[in-house]
């Protein structure tokens, strides 16, 4: 009798490993979860819609320009592992960037660009495609440009503790689809945070050049940091209805673990005055640096030349 | 790049690692594959990284390469060949009566 081939067993490792017949237990994850799934879409009583659509606009380009600078990386970055994290990093931004560009054009479809009849594009890839420049909504820090890997490094270390302070409260939200979106990406934003601050802390007690570039980076960054707590009349409006936290109270969470990263890596941040407003408006108001327009021209040049085309 | 034991490597030449994962099935960990880290801590997130992007895994082991003591192919046939005509080895081989129980 024979139930077994030794000579096949033997020549294939990965035969042992992948099963005849179903090799998905192994060969890719399984059981992938929706975060919207069950989630009431309704918009809540006393929300106004345009400030919630707005405030969504804010928060996923945010994401979304973050995401398209993080996967100019690609196939750049200094190591083959570190380009493969900064592109999960990119594709976590991404995914939170669409639901909450898909929140918005539900709660005020007409901030969605009409697309030619017959364009298959969801209004989300209409508001990411085909919204000009001072459409968007970001924070100017996501939009400046990359630089070399430490100061990469510095602006995803300023924007993710921010950003998981922000996700912290936001899953309290009375919005049920914010709050969604944010305990789902808590967790990956404390990905990213940590990902940034063990890199700055690395960097800066690393060789002298690492640490010469990343106070450079810091010197270069530090500028947009302010942005970050400055509050449009929307977030005051939103977190007085109690759909996002009002972004000066984020001030002091940042500034504390900010300041175990400076501690830790013998950093501390420049003294020099936040980037100025422009006739007292910012990325919030739509007025942003020229970088964002080179961003958006690259990003949106395949979309717009194919406004009918299906991905 | 191979290096031998713990023989000083060149500036800046990462170590290997080897990375083994548990899936959210499997009972043990299995090799993966491998990849470059300046210290253990950073290998270990760079297999998450690397090799867990599809929702494979819950756990993951990572070890260097060169702590690794290993069979050479020269020695294939002394290590291997003799357990090849065992068939007995297996618990197939032998027949249960069937009036065993709880078998």
């Amino acid at each position: 009798m024979t139930t077994h081939d030794p000579a096949g067993d033997q020549e294939s490792v990965y035969a042992g490993l992948l099963g005849d017949t179903d090799a998905s237990h192994w060969a890719f994850g399984t059981g992938f979860d929706d975060p919207l799934a069950g989630v009431d879409t309704a918009v809540p009583d006393g929300v106004d819609r345009a400030d919630l659509a707005a405030y969504c606009l804010m928060l996923g380009d945010d994401a979304l320009v973050l995401a398209q600078r993080l996967a100019e990386w690609c196939s750049r970055a200094p190591e083959l592992e570190e380009d493969v994290t900064l592109a999960n990093i990119a594709l976590d931004l991404l995914g939170q960037a669409r639901p909450l560009l898909a929140r918005a054009a539900q709660a005020d479809p007409g901030a969605v660009p009409a697309l030619p009849p017959g364009s298959p594009a969801p209004p989300e890839d209409a508001l990411a495609f085909f919204r000009d420049e001072p459409g968007f909504r970001n924070v100017r820090l996501v939009e400046t440009a990359n630089g070399d890997f430490a100061r990469s490094t510095v602006r995803l270390l300023l924007f993710a503790v921010w950003r998981l302070a922000l996700l912290e409260r936001l899953r309290d939200s009375r919005d049920p689809v914010l709050a969604a979106v944010a305990a789902k990406g808590v967790k990956e934003v404390a990905y990213h945070r940590d990902h940034a601050a063990r890199w700055t802390v690395v960097l800066a007690r690393g060789t002298e050049e690492s640490a010469r570039r990343v106070r450079a980076a810091l010197e270069a960054v530090w500028p947009y940091h302010d942005e970050l707590f400055q509050s449009h009349p929307v977030e005051r409006r939103v977190a007085a209805a109690g759909v996002g936290p009002a972004p000066e109270d984020l001030r002091a969470p940042c500034a504390a673990v900010l300041g175990e990263v400076w501690a830790a890596a013998g950093l501390a941040p420049p003294e020099v005055p936040g980037l100025a407003r422009v006739g007292g408006r910012a990325g919030r108001d739509g007025v942003h640096t020229e970088e964002l327009g080179r961003l958006l021209a690259e990003m949106q040049s395949v979309a717009r030349a194919h406004p009918l085309g299906s991905w | 790049m191979t290096t031998e034991g713990t023989a000083p490597r060149a500036a800046g030449d990462w170590p290997l690692y080897e990375v083994f994962v548990r899936g959210k099935r499997g009972l043990n960990h299995v090799h993966v594959g491998s990849l470059h880290a300046a210290d253990d801590t950073m290998a270990l997130r760079s297999a998450r990284d690397v090799y867990t992007r599809r929702n494979e895994g819950v756990s993951i082991w990572v070890v260097r390469s060169d702590l690794i003591t290993a069979s050479s192919p020269e020695e294939k046939d002394p290590m291997f060949a003799p357990s090849g005509d065992k068939v007995y080895r297996h618990p197939t081989f032998y027949t249960i009566p069937a009036d065993v129980p709880h078998m």
